[in-house]
């Protein structure tokens, strides 16, 4: 299920069999992905799985142990400059200027991209617009929300409108308004034909941008494909109860495999939140199977708060892939090589 | 938006594929950019004082207050280590401007900490920039702020009794020397940031480092009157050597002696073995 590879022209990004090791740690253990022209690729994984370290290489900021890296058709090791002219780079922290204001920071950013002052200034003032920040243009950052701070940040990695972004987890620290704010200014830019990778640790962030999601673990692509893609490598929908509290979980497990396992193979196991009294369970039949369920729980004497039937999500495939949810896994390895 | 078009596979890497039409591009060789990219960075660092109060405090007050507090309090002291008719008030003038430029230089150091910290650094090594203008760029804007605080110094030092020679070619000489080693300086303070990565690391360690130096040279008394085992060193070290030279040049004790070509010669040194640790620390740095 890889990426189609549909010669270099289609390709803005290339990334082959790429390592780099921090010391004894091996953040990239030999990666391979392809981001398609005017697509975005949303590189997903914990904390520590070695996302940053790719992007810092493909944006020329690191030099890798081995591999080959191409941006917009360029070798980004033989010719790191003209790729730096065509990328833009937005980082997990706002890499912009506190003290200085929206307006200057964008000219300024402009100005090292080689433009001209006037060229500078105009863009700046378009992307103020673009962006919802005209009547910010002249505050310094420091009165900024974060939200707005991320936004202006992205301005800057547009400046020149770069044919490949990088955005490197773009919205973690983001409050969920923010957060959609961000997805919507990013969609315009995918709309616009920019090609995009994105970095994130939020499955649902992947799901909602990238056309292609490549899953990284400890520096090593375990997955990749399209959102439904990998949702259906776990196949159909998933029955989901939650119990009130002190009720037996493991009886509720067991009732819960017999009713999967009635309507059909049972691929995977019941998954406990134990915090949240929750159990879900791949499930076959479907709604069509819905009521048959209820009866059994009724019958086993289990007291529902709620029932549902969802689609894997991509909790769920990370979850298949490595055996633990994307959260344990970020807590297990934070200060992991970022 | 302009639509983006990518290159065709035969496109010559060397050909810039971002699309703007509208855009008008600068085109510059390589050694015009360092210097012009470093403009635009220390443009930025100027920007950045009158906003920030601690730092606009730091570069102006401090001087002013050490100059008015060893004049008025330490006076006596220092001039009763004086020979017969130097005045105490130009021997402390010099030192004071010498000591608010070694302080000056750990600004430099500070600042690239504070790059680093706010992913600045990353960000202007992404952009199609000369890469040495971050540290340049810095520098110069610190070479900036010592002309003003020497400026100020020597503006309230006139007030208070400041009594220098009215010879252009002494002020021109004297100026050169004290900009040289704010340059020198700036570099040292640069590779400190650097090395100790973090902000609060610099300040204190950085002037830990830096402090005792001034003390222990002639910035505030001569050096003869220091405990013998210290007067070797004391009498030796570039700041003192810095100090003979302009106090020769401006006020004309101490006698300038060779002192001036020493100096020199030091500073000289220093910046060719400074400025490649300091490129090579920062491109390590990015590296990290």
């Amino acid at each position: 299920m890889s990426i189609r590879q549909d010669g270099r022209g289609e390709a803005a990004v290339i990334v082959e069999g790429l390592e780099k090791s921090f010391g004894s740690t091996r953040a990239l253990d030999g990666i391979d992905f392809q981001v398609k022209r005017g697509t975005v690729l949303g590189l997903l994984g914990p904390n520590g799985a070695g996302k940053t370290t790719a992007v810092r290489i493909l944006t020329t900021l690191l030099k890798p142990d081995a591999g080959r890296v191409e941006v917009a058709g360029i070798d980004v090791l033989a010719h790191p400059d003209q790729v730096r002219a065509n990328i833009g780079l937005t980082g997990q922290n706002a890499a912009v200027d506190e003290i200085l204001t929206g307006h200057e920071n964008l000219v300024m950013f402009g100005q090292l991209y080689r433009l001209s002052l006037r060229s500078a200034k105009q863009r700046a003032d378009e992307l103020l617009e673009r962006f919802d920040l005209s009547v910010a243009a002249n505050r310094t950052l420091k009165t900024y929300s974060g939200g707005m701070r991320r936004r202006l940040d992205l301005a800057a990695s547009l400046i020149v409108s770069p044919p490949v972004i990088f955005l490197d987890e773009p919205t973690t620290g983001l409050d969920p308004r923010s957060r959609n704010g961000m997805w919507e200014v990013i969609q315009d830019l995918v709309d616009d034909g920019t090609t995009v990778l994105l970095t994130t640790q939020y499955l649902e962030e992947a799901d909602r941008l990238a056309d292609n999601i490549v899953v990284v673990d400890h520096g090593r692509v375990i997955a990749e494909g399209t959102a439904d893609q990998l949702k259906s490598q776990l196949g159909g929908e998933r029955l989901a109860i939650s119990v009130s509290s002190g009720t037996d979980l493991s009886l509720a497990e067991r009732t819960l495999l017999e009713i999967a396992g009635s309507t059909g193979k049972v691929d995977g196991e019941v998954q406990i939140d134990a915090d949240a009294n929750q159990l879900t369970v791949p499930f076959a039949a479907g709604g069509r199977g819905l009521p048959d369920a209820l009866r059994r729980l009724d019958a086993a004497g289990l007291e529902l708060t709620d029932i549902a039937l969802r689609r894997p999500t991509l909790d769920d495939v990370f979850l298949t892939l490595t055996g633990r949810t994307a959260e344990q896994e970020a807590d297990a390895s934070t200060e992991h090589a970022a | 938006m302009s639509t983006n078009t990518l290159p065709a596979p035969t496109t010559a890497p060397e050909q810039r594929i971002a699309t703007s039409p509208d855009l008008d591009f600068v085109r510059r060789s390589k050694p015009v950019s360092v210097v012009s990219d470093s403009l635009i960075l220390a443009k930025r660092h100027l920007m950045r004082i009158p906003r920030q109060p601690d730092w606009l405090v730091g570069v102006t007050i401090m001087p002013i207050m050490f100059l008015l507090l060893f004049r008025y309090i330490f006076g006596e002291t220092v001039q009763a280590t004086l020979p017969p008719g130097v005045d105490a008030v130009n021997y402390l003038v010099m030192g004071i401007i010498v000591q608010g430029i070694v302080f000056g230089a750990m600004n430099t150091g500070l600042g690239l900490a504070m790059d680093a910290k706010e992913g600045l650094m990353d960000r202007f090594a992404s952009l199609p920039m000369a890469r040495s203008a971050v540290v340049l760029g810095r520098i110069l804007a610190d070479m900036g702020i010592a002309i003003f605080t020497t400026t100020i110094t020597i503006l309230v030092g006139l007030l208070v009794g400041f009594r220098p020679t009215t010879n252009v070619g002494d002020w021109i000489a004297a100026i050169g020397l004290m900009l040289l080693m704010a340059f020198v300086l700036a570099w040292l303070g640069a590779i400190i940031g650097l090395w100790l990565k973090t902000v609060e690391a610099v300040n204190s360690i950085g002037f830990t480092l830096i402090f005792p130096l001034t003390f222990l040279s002639s910035t505030f008394i001569n050096p003869d009157f220091l405990p013998g085992w210290l007067q070797g060193f004391a009498k030796n070290q570039p700041f003192t050597l810095l100090l003979d030279a302009t106090r020769g040049l401006l006020t004309g004790f101490p006698e300038i002696g060779n002192s001036a070509w020493m100096v020199t010669l030091y500073l000289l040194i220093a910046l060719v073995v400074l400025v490649p640790i300091a490129l090579r620390m920062y491109e390590r740095r990015l590296t990290q």
